[in-house]
């Protein structure tokens, strides 16, 4: 596994990965709070959007419902912990179970019965609504009145109960897109993943060469789901409050995707330049209407949605294909 | 020699056509077996049964003297039968050489193992210089061989072949009638073809299936099936007598 991590890479590749990598571990000593913020949001969309296309971008199936596994993180974790005193680390290990679940089902139902494309889509558009409006009942865990974790001003980090500063969370966030991103290296280096790009490319000539389609969609639903709920519990621990209707809502799971989509889908670094693209570009978009004295409501959006319009138009690959090829990173010939 | 592949009265209808009625054909172990007639004969159709795309109506195929007739496509392939399609379907974001490496890796689960098995079909099907390129960016004549490399590279002891002459300059089906036979000598495949392409069916095929509306005409050798009035009616047409 080791091996594969840094097979197909080539030095520049490998030299750029350093530098940035470096930058990134580098960033709390010099960025003050507000951009420590940006950049947990960065981050946090970028592991997230590298779950998404796990099952989008490798394996092909498109999910709008993502926010589903984000929700179920989150609130297993904040209750496991709020009602039973148990810390988040171990919190995780319900959260993924959970999630693990319900994208076996979704998985399951879809796959066996042959539902596929926007069909799937809808069904998973489907769940996550499910969700949505069951936690809007949820007595146990606040319902439609929010569920909240304790906060209080700790001395110290503890890294333990995810109880800290911005900078511990940056550090988890950050060590998690890092997994995330090595993982999914090593996942496309191996059987599963070429297996997975051969189903997204053409399922029947993919069962043709003996790949049982349904048992490698299945890993990817489960491992895309597993993979979401992570940063479940990470929401839940960061923002300290789960509303039904923040977490599980639509729009959640649209913005869950723009970044792979915007950055590439199917490749590597496409949900990680996405998502940073993305929420610089919210940012700056917030300070430069600000400045120029718009503050109509509505007029960020606007602005936003323009400039990604542009970005899909002007590259509809994505914007890592094109940089990729700008800064010669991508192997000619191995 | 004992039969590969033995086709027993298989029949299928789709609503009011009755695509493929009453087949029964053997494939010896080691041989190399045609399949004619004309358009819309049951061909293809025949195939998809074959490889487990459709379950047949009636009758049994099996494959090795095991029934395979209610397998899925992937468990056929596993059980060591592939395929190549008459639309060609390759996986066109990827390059030549991975689209062969999935195929490998049915029976090498190593990623080096399976390109460099890969790497040896690329090259007996002419297309190593080729592998870097996109699949989507080959012409025709090179996906088809594209088909045959990522069929082959699962090891199969049968290969079903799907008119994969069709659209190949002469000299190029010399070519690949070469690697296929080949391919049999060296190694015992099995190949069922699906061909239009007479010249092909000539020079490779030891016997030959006529089908006609679905049924089977006439059965055996080329040169015998070509004299058969039943055949030059149906088929060859009335020109290709002398």
């Amino acid at each position: 596994m080791s091996a594969r991590l840094l097979e197909g890479v080539s030095r520049r590749g490998i030299a750029l990965l350093a530098v940035l990598l470096a930058v990134l571990l580098a960033v709390p000593w010099i960025a003050n709070d507000y951009l420590l913020t940006v950049l947990i949001i960065a981050l946090y969309s970028a592991y997230t959007g590298q779950a998404w296309n796990v099952m989008m971008g490798f394996a092909g199936q498109l999910s709008l419902g993502h926010a589903i596994y984000v929700g179920l993180g989150a609130y297993a974790a904040a209750a496991l912990y709020v009602h039973f005193g148990i810390a988040p680390w171990l919190g995780l290990a319900a959260a993924i179970a959970i999630a693990v679940a319900c994208g076996a089902i979704i998985g399951f139902l879809a796959f066996r019965f042959g539902v596929g494309g926007v069909y799937f889509a809808i069904l998973t558009i489907a769940f996550a609504e499910f969700a949505r409006i069951g936690f809007d009942h949820f007595q146990w865990v606040g319902a439609s009145s929010g569920f909240f974790l304790p906060v209080a001003n700790y001395t110290r980090n503890d890294l333990w109960n995810l109880r800290g500063d911005p900078t511990m969370f940056y550090y988890v966030m950050l060590a998690l897109t890092v997994a995330a991103f090595a993982l999914c290296h090593v996942l496309l280096k191996s059987r599963i993943g070429y297996y997975w790009l051969a189903i997204r490319e053409d399922e029947i000539a993919a069962r043709s060469l003996g790949i049982d389609t349904f048992r490698y969609k299945m890993y990817a639903a489960v491992l895309s789901a597993g993979m979401t709920a992570v940063a479940g519990v990470f929401f839940a621990f960061y923002y300290n409050n789960l509303f039904p209707e923040q977490v599980f809502h639509i729009s959640r799971s649209i913005e869950l995707i723009l970044g792979p989509i915007i950055g590439g889908i199917g490749t590597l670094f496409g949900p990680l330049i996405g998502a940073f693209l993305l929420t610089s570009l919210s940012e700056a978009m917030q300070e430069l209407l600000s400045a120029l004295g718009f503050d109509a409501p509505g007029v960020k959006q606007v602005f936003y949605g323009l400039c990604l319009l542009v970005v899909v138009i002007a590259l509809p690959g994505g914007v890592w294909p094109w940089l990729a090829g700008k800064l010669h990173v991508t192997r000619r010939d191995p | 020699m004992t039969a590969l592949l033995s086709v027993e009265g298989v029949s299928k209808r789709f609503r009011g056509l009755l695509a493929v009625d009453k087949v029964t054909f053997q494939v010896a172990r080691g041989s190399i077996f045609a399949v004619i007639g004309p358009n819309g004969a049951g061909k293809t159709t025949l195939f998809n049964i074959i490889a487990g795309m459709f379950a047949p109506d009636r009758g049994s195929v099996a494959f090795a003297g095991e029934r395979i007739e209610a397998l899925a496509p992937d468990e056929i392939c596993r059980r060591g039968i592939g395929r190549t399609f008459q639309l060609v379907r390759p996986f066109p974001a990827l390059t030549v050489e991975d689209n062969v490496v999935i195929g490998a890796m049915l029976r090498r689960h190593d990623p080096a193992g399976a390109r460099r098995h890969a790497h040896e079909v690329l090259a007996r099907l002419d297309l190593f210089g080729k592998r870097h390129q996109p699949a989507s960016a080959l012409t025709l004549p090179d996906r088809k061989r594209l088909e045959v490399a990522r069929a082959l590279a699962t090891d199969p002891k049968l290969l079903l072949l799907d008119e994969v002459m069709a659209g190949l300059r002469p000299a190029e089906t010399d070519r690949m009638v070469s690697a296929l036979t080949q391919l049999n000598r060296e190694f015992g495949l099995t190949i069922l073809l699906i061909e239009h392409v007479m010249r092909a069916v000539m020079a490779l095929a030891a016997r030959v299936l006529v089908l006609h509306h679905g049924a089977a005409i006439a059965e055996g050798s080329p040169e015998a099936v070509v004299r058969e009035p039943a055949v030059i009616q149906s088929y060859l047409g009335a020109e290709a007598v002398e």
